[in-house]
């Protein structure tokens, strides 16, 4: 729809630019004809739905795909890097979602991991020590640079990675989804050492499925598209609505479809549950949770990252053990769960937040996967019987809206927003009363993430019970019928959709208990 | 259209060459094309040779087995071989020293190799200690019951008698019984056995949820966890199922040599693990199949029968081995993209 335009120039020549990239993997076109450049002192967001040729961009430009046609300029000279270590002598450094970091490896070790100083063979500690304090202080960083990394918390790991592309002196640092994993005054953290990037000179390619973090720190967006360049243009010129056209490639009517909630029976109901994960002298990771959900409702839960909510779910599910103390009444029987097999049982399921490490086993296929839960209704005595796991995958994968190839793909060979639907379709199998739902859509597409949205309306409206936490306030805000906020593993607030705005969530999950506050049964 | 049909035949030719039972096939061709070439004045043409090469590989082949179901789980079996020496060793007492009934004896065997394994599942999967660390310590365990069992003497058929010399006594029927051909002599009974056992394992891991739940496991063991598999009961099984061929393995052993020898089954497990991994089976766990593993335990077989048919003496027939496993397995690896 939209033709290939110029990019409008930039006011300084750019730090990097690639023009007419097009990279195939086989028979299949990954790439074609994209461009992209980066200007000094700009935070430039390469915004794309899964799948949509983000990564495959980053790695050429990082010199891990060496194979592509096209042209890459750095600082205006055609270069093309054939490994990552070349691409770093040509100033660009990409600092991947999984960090590169060595877990026991001390902070000096892993910045001069490779190029490390050496007299004679042997490494000159105490200079890689001054040096790596020197540049851990530019981030404005206090730490011992001798203690190993895997001590500290993934934000400041993430900072010693910028510290070590600072180190190799990039101009051109390239962040994959950089703020999945931390929380929100890490962030800041983060927004501020950019900005004191930008003002170094360096440019950023930053890689964001978060509308919000787009609107605060971008200078320039990029759309890809299928592979292709939809358009580029300056943040401020570009509208969310036109943005979210650029991405999926039409009109969305609406991004949250969720209907008017008609809330029945009680289904679930936490009476002082506490959870205790590292054990029962250790401190809860949630205390003395009260709260109720009603069949075909949707109860979010707020808070910032170690809020202990994902803690709590877990708990519930029976994934800790006997680690919960305190009643759990699911239509009103009290239950305890001691395994997650127990709480399916009983039509309790948990979608986890991480779906690649706890949610699905990538090495099987669509249909193992999805019938991994439910194995044992479909079989007889233990045997299985492969045409009705065939056909119970292919009900459930329809349910959700499933597009694959076919149903015996790997599901590691999947899209992000397709792999949801698979660990989803999972947990429908089951038929269960009340779905937990951690980060359904965390890395997911636009578009799947609106399917997720419908899909949890229907249940609902099938009378099912909804508890979901997401760290995305405006996914939050909608989807909720009533919200509750968790602040340090303790509930400081709960709102009803009309009185729940950001400002009075955020202050809840900061620890501000407001007016609203629920009285806690002692 | 037609014109589009010779290429995806090759595509199809291509993607089997490229896939794990692609490959184990083809190095097996490649391994029989070798027999041919060096085929010893003919030997290698003769029935008997092969029915000599799956009578050899047959005990290895029952070990992979096991090893298959573990190795699946990406967990590891190294008390094999221990086991099979132990079991060996109580098989021939019952038999031998005591004339047990095989009615009688193939059960105790079965239960002592259970235990055995059972002994090595709830260690890794209940207490979580690593695989490699438990059963290295059950193959110690093992060999030194075997060696208390048997007092460190192999258990003949020569029996010591009150007065310090040696009756001689029947080999039992047992014995016989699985040292037999059948088929007019082309088949050794201990091939028949281990293709019962390679197809009890395959029906377990393939047709039951059991099997299922063991590459769940390999794959994302906490994922197969949070969805209800059970994880502790299904990884025990699969070191009791080890085990339990193990002892298969061990009566054959014990029948094959019409004695009970402590020092038996030394470096079998290795040859186990090779086996399986030749296949194509990942040691990373939740990947493979029983299929592969017979392809792996007739690369072996077939491989040793032309070294030996060749009469390469034993120093450079361990030198070869070594080398051909490693380049087996090089082929074998994932190519990553």
């Amino acid at each position: 729809m939209t033709a290939a335009r110029p990019i409008p120039p930039s006011a300084t020549p750019p730090l990097v630019r690639l023009t007419g990239i097009t990279k195939r993997f086989g028979p299949v076109t990954v790439l074609h004809n994209v461009q992209l450049e980066i200007a000094p002192g700009e935070v430039h967001v390469l915004a794309g739905e899964n799948g949509a040729g983000k990564s495959t961009l980053i790695k050429i430009l990082a010199g891990i795909h060496t194979d592509f046609e096209g042209r890459i300029e750095y600082g205006g000279r055609e270069a093309r890097p054939r490994s990552p270590l070349e691409a770093g002598a040509l100033g660009v450094a990409v600092i991947h979602q999984e960090l590169s970091l060595i877990g026991p490896m001390s902070v000096a070790d892993n910045i001069f991991l490779g190029r490390m100083p050496t007299r004679n063979g042997f490494v000159c500690d105490a200079r890689q020590h001054e040096e790596a304090r020197h540049w851990v202080r530019q981030l404005g960083l206090e730490l011992d640079v001798r203690r190993p990394v895997e001590h500290f918390p993934i934000a400041v790991q993430q900072l010693i990675e910028i510290a070590k592309a600072l180190s190799q002196n990039a101009r051109v640092l390239v962040m994959d989804e950089p703020t999945s994993a931390l929380n929100a005054t890490e962030v800041e953290t983060l927004f501020g050492l950019i900005r004191s990037l930008k003002a170094r000179g360096c440019g950023i390619v930053y890689i964001t499925h978060k509308m919000e973090e787009i609107g605060r720190i971008a200078d320039r967006i990029t759309v890809l598209r299928d592979g292709e360049w939809v358009g580029t243009a300056p943040a401020q010129d570009l509208s969310s609505a036109r943005f979210i056209q650029w991405m999926v490639g039409r009109e969305l009517g609406q991004q949250f479809p969720r209907r008017a909630p008609q809330p029945g029976a009680e289904r679930l109901r936490l009476e002082n549950v506490s959870v205790y994960p590292e054990g029962i002298a250790a401190r809860p990771a949630a205390a003395n949770i009260s709260l109720a959900v009603r069949a075909g409702e949707i109860l979010g839960i707020g808070g910032l990252q170690g809020s202990g909510a994902s803690q709590l779910l877990l708990g519930l599910f029976g994934a800790y053990g006997r680690a919960t103390r305190g009643r759990v009444l699911l239509d009103g029987q009290v239950m305890e769960f001691t395994t997650p097999r127990a709480a399916i049982n009983a039509g309790l399921v948990l979608l986890t937040n991480d779906r690649k490490a706890t949610g699905l086993v990538l090495s099987l296929s669509i249909i193992a996967n999805a019938t991994l839960a439910g194995l044992r209704e479909l079989t007889r005595a233990g045997w299985r019987n492969p045409t009705a796991e065939r056909a119970a995958a292919e009900r459930t994968t329809g349910q959700v809206k499933l597009r694959a190839a076919s149903l015996d793909l790997e599901v590691g060979a999947l899209s992000g927003g397709n792999q949801q639907k698979v660990a989803i379709a999972k947990w429908l199998q089951t038929r269960p009363k009340v779905l937990l739902l951690d980060e359904p859509t965390r890395g997911i597409d636009v578009g799947a993430k609106r399917e997720i949205y419908q899909l949890m309306d229907e249940w609902t409206a099938q009378g099912m019970a909804i508890v979901l936490i997401t760290s995305e306030m405006p996914e939050l805000i909608t989807l909720s019928d009533r919200i509750v906020v968790m602040h340090r593993g303790e509930l400081t607030a709960t709102f009803t959709r009309a009185q729940a705005t950001p400002e009075t969530i955020l202050a809840a999950a900061m620890g501000h208990t407001t007016a609203s506050t629920i009285t806690k049964a002692s | 259209m037609n014109e589009s049909s010779p290429i995806q035949t090759r595509n199809r030719f291509v993607q089997f060459g490229s896939s794990p039972a692609g490959r184990a096939f083809l190095a097996l061709l490649l391994m029989l094309l070798v027999g041919t070439l060096f085929n010893a004045d003919g030997a290698f043409f003769k029935i008997g040779t092969h029915r000599d090469a799956l009578r050899q590989a047959s005990v290895y082949g029952i070990l992979a087995c096991g090893s298959t179901l573990v190795i699946i789980t990406a967990g590891i079996d190294l008390a094999v071989g221990s086991v099979l020496a132990l079991v060996a060793v109580c098989c021939s007492m019952m038999a031998i020293h005591w004339g047990w009934s095989g009615w009688l004896v193939v059960p105790v065997c079965l239960l002592v190799g259970c235990a055995s394994g059972g002994l090595a599942g709830v260690v890794t999967a209940r207490l979580r200690v690593q695989p490699f660390i438990a059963t290295l310590a059950l193959m110690v365990l093992a060999r030194g019951a075997a060696k208390y069992a048997s007092g460190g003497m192999k258990v003949s058929t020569a029996v010591k008698n009150a007065s310090g010399g040696y009756d001689y006594v029947d080999v039992p029927a047992l014995f016989r019984l699985v040292d037999t051909r059948i088929l007019g002599g082309n088949l050794s009974v201990v091939t028949v056995i281990f293709l019962i056992c390679l197809a009890l394992a395959w029906l377990a891991l393939s047709k039951h949820s059991w099997g299922r739940h063991l590459y769940a496991i390999g794959g994302n063991e906490e994922a197969a966890r949070l969805s209800g598999v059970p994880v502790v009961w299904a990884k025990t099984l699969a070191y009791v199922a080890s085990g339990m061929l193990s002892a298969v393995a061990g009566i054959c052993q014990a029948a094959q040599e019409q004695q009970g020898d402590p020092e038996a089954g030394v470096g079998y497990e290795l040859m186990a693990i090779a086996m399986v991994v030749i296949g194509g089976t990942s040691l990373m766990g939740g990947r493979g199949g029983m299929g592969l593993t017979l392809l792996g335990v007739l690369t072996i077989g077939y491989l040793d029968k032309i070294l030996s048919i060749n009469a390469v003496p034993e120093a450079g027939r361990l030198m070869l081995t070594g080398i051909i496993i490693v380049t087996a397995v090089l082929t074998q690896q994932r190519k990553r993209t």
